[in-house]
This record gives C-alpha cells, sequence and structure tokens, in this order.
C-alpha cells in the first residue's frame, strides 16, 4: 500500500533521514521506536507532505505521491494524521472540527457529516462532548477528538505521531485503548511512539531508527526480545531502566 | 465566597481570617480615598490661586461662548463621526484583503504581492495630513471623469488610503500569531491554502487583534479632524471659525470635549476585550 524508498531528508545541512526504505501492507500496523530526535516524526511528516523529501520516492497505493506534478491536498485527502498536541482548532466545537474536512474538503453534506462525527463520537465515548470546545476537555478526550477528526475522511491510513506523548499516565490507557479498536477494524497505521509495552501489544513490524537510519526492522518479538542490532540493544535496555517498558 | 458547597461548613480560622482580610481591605480603601481627596484639594487651591488664573478662565473656560460655539461644532462634529462611520468599514475590508494578498505563496501572485507591499511601505511612511492634501487637493486638480469632487469623499478616500496600511500590517501580526501545527493540521486533513485561511487561521487571528485594531480606530477617529485642512467644514474647522472671530479658545474646547468624549467608550472597550481576552488564555 504505502513504499518508502530511499528517502534523505535535511534540515540546515544536518541528515534527519538518510536513505529510510519501508513498505507497509494494507492492514499492517507498523510502529516506529527510536530516541527522540531519531526521524521518526520527520518520516511521517514525509508521507504527509508535510515535509518535501530531499531524496527518494514514496508511493501510495502504486502512485508516486513525492512527484514534482502531484497535488498534495489530493494526496491528503486519502491520508489521517495525529499529532503529538493534538492541534484541534480551538475555535471550533468538537463536532465542528471533526465536520470541517468532510464538509469542506470530501463535500459531505451538512446532516451526513454531522450524523457520521456523532456516530463517531458515541463508538469512542464522547457523545457528550460534541458541543463541547476543546479547552473544556481532557487531553486524553482531546486526543480521541484529535483521532475521530482524521477518521472522519475515511482515510486508507492513518499517520499517528507520538499521540500520547503529551498525556499523564491516566489517559495514555483511553487514548490507546482507540488504537487498539481501530486496529481490530483492520485499519492501516504507522505509528511513530515511545510506549514499547503498547509497541509490543499491537505492532504487526516493529521499525527501529537511529540518527535517521532505518536500523532493524523485524516483529515485536524479535525486536523485543532478540534485537539483532547493538545500538537497538541498547536503546531497549535503556527504556528498560527508565521503566517505560 | 458566601455560597455553601456541599458537605463545607466554614471552620472558625477561617471566619477569623476572612473578618481580618475585611478589616484590612476597608483600612486600604480609607487610605486611599483620604489621599485622593487632599491632592485633589491641593491642585484646586494651586491652580485657582496662580496669577493668572483669570485669564485662563476666560480664554478657555468661558461659559458664554461656550454655549455660544455647542450648536454649531456639535454639527460639525457630526461630519467627524460620518466620515469616521464610512472609513472605518472601508478600512477593514481593504486592510484585510491586503494581508491576504501578502499571504500568497504562488507564483503567479508575485506582482500582486509585490504591490501590496509597495503599498504598505508607501502608505505607512506618508504623514496622513499629507496623502489628505494630496487626495483633496491633487486628485480634483487632474480633472479626470468620475474623480469625485466632493471633499467628504475625499477625505474618506484619503483616511483609507493611510489607515489601511496600518490595519494591513496588524492583521498580517495576527495571521503571524497562529501556531504552525494548526496550519499543519488544516493541511494534514485535505484542506488548501484558501480554506486553511479562511476556516482555521483567520477566525483565530482575527479575535486575537480586536483589541490593537480598535486602538487604531481611536487614533482613526481624531484624524477625521486633519480632514478640515482641505475645507470640509467639521468639528474642528467650526472651532476655529468661532474662535478667530472672539480671539477666544473656548470653542476649541467644546471640540476637544466632543472627541474626548467619543474616544473614551472606545477605549473602555478596549480594555474590556483585552482583559476578557486574557481571562480566556488563562482558562
Amino acid at each position: 500500500m504505502l513504499t518508502i524508498e530511499n528517502v534523505w531528508k535535511h534540515y540546515h545541512g544536518h541528515s534527519v533521514l538518510r536513505g529510510v526504505d519501508l513498505t507497509v501492507r494494507p492492514h499492517e500496523v507498523v510502529c516506529l521506536i527510536g530516541a527522540s530526535g531519531s526521524g521518526k516524526s520527520t518520516l511521517l511528516r514525509c508521507v504527509n507532505l508535510l515535509e518535501t523529501v530531499d531524496d527518494g520516492a514514496i508511493y501510495l497505493d502504486g502512485e508516486e505521491i513525492t512527484a514534482v506534478r502531484t497535488d498534495p491536498d489530493d494526496v491528503r485527502k486519502r491520508l489521517g494524521m495525529v499529532f503529538q498536541a493534538y492541534n484541534l482548532f480551538p475555535h471550533m466545537t468538537v463536532l465542528e472540527n471533526i465536520c470541517l474536512a468532510p464538509r469542506k474538503v470530501h463535500g459531505t453534506g451538512r446532516a451526513e457529516a454531522e450524523r457520521q462525527a456523532r456516530d463517531l463520537l458515541a463508538r469512542f465515548g464522547l457523545a457528550d462532548k460534541a458541543t463541547a470546545y476543546p479547552d473544556r476537555l481532557s487531553g486524553g478526550q482531546q486526543q480521541r477528538v484529535a483521532i475521530i477528526r482524521a477518521l472522519a475522511t475515511g482515510p486508507r491510513l492513518l499517520l499517528l505521531d507520538e499521540v500520547t506523548s503529551a498525556l499523564d499516565p491516566a489517559l495514555v490507557t483511553e487514548v490507546l485503548g482507540v488504537i487498539r479498536e481501530l486496529k481490530e477494524g483492520g485499519m492501516t497505521m504507522i505509528l511513530a511512539t515511545h510506549e514499547m509495552g503498547f509497541a509490543k501489544e499491537i505492532a504487526d513490524t516493529v521499525c527501529f531508527l537511529d540518527g535517521g537510519v532505518l536500523l532493524e526492522r523485524g516483529s515485536p518479538e524479535q525486536i523485543f526480545t532478540a534485537p539483532r542490532e547493538p545500538r537497538t540493544q541498547e536503546f531497549l535496555r535503556s527504556v528498560l531502566e527508565s521503566r517505560r517498558l | 465566597m458566601t455560597q455553601q458547597v456541599d458537605g463545607w461548613v466554614k471552620s472558625e480560622r477561617q471566619v477569623e481570617r476572612e473578618r481580618q482580610r475585611g478589616r484590612r481591605a476597608f483600612r486600604s480603601g480609607s487610605v486611599a480615598s483620604a489621599s485622593t481627596l487632599v491632592c485633589l484639594v491641593a491642585l484646586a487651591a494651586l491652580v485657582t490661586n496662580a496669577p493668572g488664573w483669570a485669564r485662563v478662565r476666560e480664554t478657555f473656560f468661558n461659559v458664554e461662548a461656550f454655549t455660544e460655539a455647542l450648536p454649531d461644532v456639535l454639527s460639525g462634529f457630526w461630519t467627524n463621526i460620518q466620515i469616521f462611520l464610512i472609513a472605518e468599514p472601508l478600512i477593514l475590508i481593504v486592510g484585510l484583503l491586503i494581508a491576504l494578498v501578502r499571504e500568497l505563496k504562488a507564483p503567479v501572485f508575485f506582482p500582486l504581492r509585490a504591490l501590496a507591499v509597495a503599498y504598505v511601505d508607501v502608505f505607512r511612511g506618508v504623514p496622513t495630513l499629507l496623502v489628505i492634501l494630496l487626495v483633496g487637493f491633487g486628485l480634483p486638480a487632474l480633472e479626470l471623469q468620475g474623480v469625485p469632487k466632493d471633499e467628504v469623499t475625499l477625505g474618506v478616500v484619503a483616511l483609507t488610503l493611510s489607515y489601511s496600511a496600518y490595519v494591513a500590517e496588524v492583521f498580517r501580526a495576527g495571521i503571524a500569531t497562529v501556531h504552525p501545527s494548526q496550519r499543519a493540521a488544516a493541511r494534514s486533513l485535505g484542506l488548501g491554502h484558501g480554506q486553511t485561511m479562511r476556516y482555521v487561521v483567520l477566525p483565530q487571528a482575527v479575535r486575537r487583534v480586536i483589541p490593537p485594531l480598535l486602538n487604531d480606530f481611536v487614533s482613526l477617529q481624531k484624524d477625521t479632524a486633519l480632514v478640515s485642512t482641505i475645507g470640509v467644514v467639521e468639528a474642528l474647522r467650526q472651532a476655529q471659525i468661532y474662535a478667530s472671530g472672539t480671539f477666544n479658545y473656548t470653542p476649541y474646547l467644546v471640540a476637544a470635549l466632543l472627541f474626548i468624549l467619543l474616544t473614551i467608550p472606545m477605549a473602555r472597550l478596549t480594555d474590556h476585550l483585552a482583559a476578557r481576552s486574557q481571562r480566556r488564555r488563562g482558562a
């Protein structure tokens, strides 16, 4: 479904991604792990075309989306993205946040968009928050709304960028519950995450990034129990010591 | 503070604490009132006993001249209000358009963008009075067809040209304060540049710039007096006519009072809105 081929990205003469290759199959859940600054977020932003790649190519459903003539808006219509800091629109209610893209980008009628939004809110236990403004919600609730907002356009692929990093531990659980449910529904996802326990549970494939290089990829069992690369071993040991696993 | 919360009975310690706070507040209030009174009395005594006070009162605070000039200055002031009411919406529209043009990034729009930059540079740099003189005397002198001859219209045009440059910059500053992550979120949903501006960036930006915009409008209210230079008989000009006839400056004071009466509500509204957005950010 998604193929990333030898992607490079530099900022101010410093390489953030150094020739990354990655393939994502339909219904696959890929977890990107690695220290902060290893390039996880940048890779997601490149797929979404929020960043332009400096070399290499990305294919979505066989079409090269990094081609110069590609319309980024057209690609983003087919992708959903959720950010670490939720990025809800503060001047809109929960319902308006969710309905904006279906109505203005996909041309769904108001009534239909609102009905679908309310269905999604009910499914994730937020039915009573439809008319609330984001600043009246907890962090966990805001992030669940952000996920629903990304889902409302029916994306082919969901990109989740450290979606629990800004939440306190009690609220992480409710957001992870939503992602778990999406996996059961067969959603294709790429997650950049620091939640190793969760990655171990939910991922079909785990990729370890280090200094912009995709150093090791494998099943969660292999990566977490028998990592081959010394850098992966070192990273997992440090995570273990900080009791995040 | 007086309302009862479930299961909470005010402890004796809290009752005593509130009594002490009340005493302290009363003492602060008394001290403030007393010192204000003393200052006012001292100031009044100083001013009225000053050697030139009689002449000052005669020249600036002449009751007779005041009542005589008031009706005409007031009707002149109505012209100021009309100019202000027409110019303000025009300035908002032109200013916003210029700000939006400067945000257009596509290469096709380069000439438009360059024009907008030049516009702001020129009209922010030239004194408002000079713009009014150029438009008020210069435009009709061209004797072109379709150019208005009416001084009030020309005054409105000149004020709009000058103030739109400032207001455009205020809007642009507001747009810049909206965090890039908001744009990223909107674009990631597939919204284009224009849609992102319209639905996500502008609504947030406009809310933030309301206090500085009102500040510019207070300034505009005063600058309507500048159109007197091209022959519009408004409040200042009326006052001038009276003053030059009688060598008494009280009519100027009448005009000044009217301007103050107009700007004070605007200033309080600005304070109120600023305080409200402060509270919201804190919440």
